[in-house]
């Protein structure tokens, strides 16, 4: 039995719980989809589903891994003969921080601020969507405005303890 | 499940972080293996270069702490969603999609009380499926290096396993993209939202269990690795990577950290309390209702006695005002003749006022005080005085203008045909010339405009 079992494993690579509990998964996944096969817009669903996965791993990751990367990499390439004799804090984060909240709720409240579904929205609340954009960029404003103050304090605090290496 | 743990050392562990230096481990290949090791040779540009990863921060016990708390809170919004599907009443053939086979909780008669359990439910899915955005976009940012790996596969059980991740992450992915439009009411996608969020919930559920069964030995000893309280700790100063393993988490030539490992559970955390705080009040009246300033429901409507929230308008609804007006007539069928009330008839009848919540699918809800007759003297007046159901019809035309109502629904003390909210009557807007409000039933079974109600005997 132990012998079976090595040379399954060697075959397969796994357990042959692992290919068990996988198969239930994928057989799992395929009655959900026979189930929706029959709505006339399931192929659209399907697009949908890829698209969701393909819009982050290759669009909404690379966007923002490169966005970062340019911040932090022009952050370091900033002239350091000005700082040179004070001390320094780096911005990076005051920078980072409002920009990531910023731009989750763009992320997550996008419909609202680009006004889009607007025709849905009416019907629904019997209001417009004519707000949302103006809130989120105050939201934004804010965000970044209390990452100033913050950073103006660290900065007037290191500067009162004196210079300490440059990172 | 859980023992569906991959056996170790059988291929270069993908989960098995137990050799250190992987470098120096010879890969072990599963069949075809020539197949593999020709395929490992063929490395497309981009592909398997770890040193494109350069997070001093990723690793497993930082991926482990996304996956628990995602592991804590993702069965909440899975049963309190598939809870919502049994409120609307499955059997009656009014649950979208009408046929979901064996995928459903038992069914059950949806209860009445508490008044707030639709509220609960339904407010608890949305909210923490809104919640948990950042945590997946970290856990996912946490494992990506794994996504562009080279060979994407040693072993057979490696495809497989890959498979379900697409199903995983595709269905985490799909479920929030569609529930997030949904609550916005942008219906870009233009497919039905319902079958499509139920079933996608069914395709992310097999893969959850799966991944669940497969990485929880891994996830425990990635989470033992270190330990939380001395990690909260440490400062950015100190704050140096995890341990190389067979992962393939850890950056093989990390950058000095910008962040400490507490910082980026902060920011992860700090990213879902600002959600929250910008949607709870979608479901809490008062205070934080001001707060969701970017959501539909967070918006003020004034403070008269029909200034809450609407879901449909009487235009949108295409009612003509000599719909709702002098010629309106209730019409109560089911019993040995039908009767015909209008809104004096129904006025002179005994009233009946409860503080009741009113809770929508899109996660909002509020409460208001409502005045009317009780469905159950209605009942008694068509001579049905023990119905075994309701069946409500409205004078609007098209989707959602009727529902039937379960014995225990009908029958509430509590379960009223309102005519006034507030001290005021319904506005048009809230269904004047009358409509149902019944405890912890889903808002928009609470039919507006009324126009019969049939009912049907046990």
């Amino acid at each position: 039995m132990r012998r079976i079992l090595a040379r399954w494993t060697a075959f397969y690579g796994a357990n042959p719980l692992h290919l068990l509990a996988l198969l239930a998964c994928l057989a799992l996944a395929g009655y959900a989809a026979l189930l929706v096969s029959s709505d006339p817009l399931a192929v659209r669903m399907l697009l949908w589903f890829l698209a969701a996965l393909i819009g982050h791993d290759l669009v909404l990751f690379p966007l923002y891994a490169l966005a970062d990367r340019s911040l932090s990499g022009l952050l370091s390439r900033l002239p350091r003969a000005r700082t040179a004799t004070r001390p320094t804090v780096s911005p990076l984060n005051y920078l980072r921080i409002p920009a990531l909240g910023s731009g989750l709720l763009l992320l997550v409240f996008l419909p609202g601020i680009v006004r889009q579904g607007a025709v849905t929205y009416l019907d629904a609340t019997g209001l417009t969507q004519e707000p949302f954009l103006a809130r989120w960029l105050l939201l934004t404003g804010t965000m970044f405005g209390v990452s100033a103050v913050l950073y103006a304090i660290r900065l007037g605090a290191a500067r009162r303890t004196g210079p300490r290496p440059a990172d | 499940m859980a023992s569906a743990g991959p056996s170790p050392g059988t291929h270069a562990g993908e989960s098995e972080p137990r050799s250190t230096g992987a470098s120096t481990d010879q890969p072990s290949y599963g069949f075809p293996a020539g197949f593999w090791r020709a395929l490992e040779r063929r490395r497309p540009p981009g592909f398997g270069r770890r040193p494109l990863w350069r997070s001093p921060l990723r690793g497993p016990w930082l991926t482990s702490m996304f996956g628990a708390a995602l592991l804590v809170s993702l069965p909440l919004v899975i049963i309190t969603g598939l809870l919502d599907y049994i409120a609307y009443g499955p059997r009656f053939g009014q649950a979208i999609p009408a046929n979901v086979g064996w995928l459903h909780l038992p069914y059950f008669d949806w209860p009445t009380r508490p008044a707030w359990l639709f509220r609960l439910t339904e407010g608890l899915h949305v909210l923490l499926g809104i919640v948990l955005i950042p945590v997946v976009l970290a856990k996912l940012w946490s494992v990506v290096p794994k996504l562009f790996v080279w060979p994407p596969a040693r072993s057979l059980a490696q495809v497989v396993e890959r498979l379900s991740l697409v199903l995983l992450v595709g269905g985490i992915l799909f479920e929030l993209v569609t529930g997030v439009l949904n609550i916005q009411y942008d219906y870009v996608f233009r497919f039905n939202f319902y079958p499509a969020h139920y079933f996608g919930a069914w395709v992310f559920i097999g893969a959850l269990v799966v991944h669940v069964a497969v990485k929880l030995p891994t996830m425990v000893r990635a989470l033992r690795s270190r330990s939380l309280r001395a990690e909260l700790r440490t400062g950015l100063a100190d704050t140096r990577p995890e341990p190389a393993d067979a992962s393939g988490l850890v950056a093989a030539d990390p950058t000095p950290p910008t962040l400490s490992r507490r910082g980026v559970l902060a920011l992860v955390g700090g990213g879902s309390l600002l959600l929250a705080a910008l949607s709870v009040g979608q479901t809490i009246d008062g205070v934080p209702r001001r707060a969701a300033v970017l959501l539909p429901r967070g918006r003020s409507y004034g403070d008269g006695p029909n200034d809450f929230q609407v879901n449909k308008t009487a235009a949108a609804a295409g009612l003509r005002s000599s719909d709702l007006g002098s010629g309106w007539r209730l019409s109560l069928t089911g019993g040995p003749r039908p009767v015909e009330l209008d809104r004096a008839a129904l006025l002179a009848m005994s009233q009946h006022t409860a503080e009741l919540p009113i809770a929508c699918v899109e996660g909002w809800s509020t409460t208001q005080i409502w005045t009317g007759v009780r469905l159950a003297d209605l009942a008694t007046l068509a001579g049905v005085p023990t119905p075994g159901a309701a069946h409500v019809r409205s004078v609007q035309v098209g989707g959602f203008n009727q529902t039937t109502l379960q014995r225990n629904q009908a029958l509430d003390p509590d379960a009223l045909l309102a005519l006034r909210v507030n001290g005021a009557d319904l506005s048009p807007n809230h269904g004047y010339p009358a409509r149902i409000i019944v405890p912890a039933l889903p808002g928009v079974h609470n039919t507006k405009w009324v126009k019969s109600i049939e009912f049907r005997s046990a």
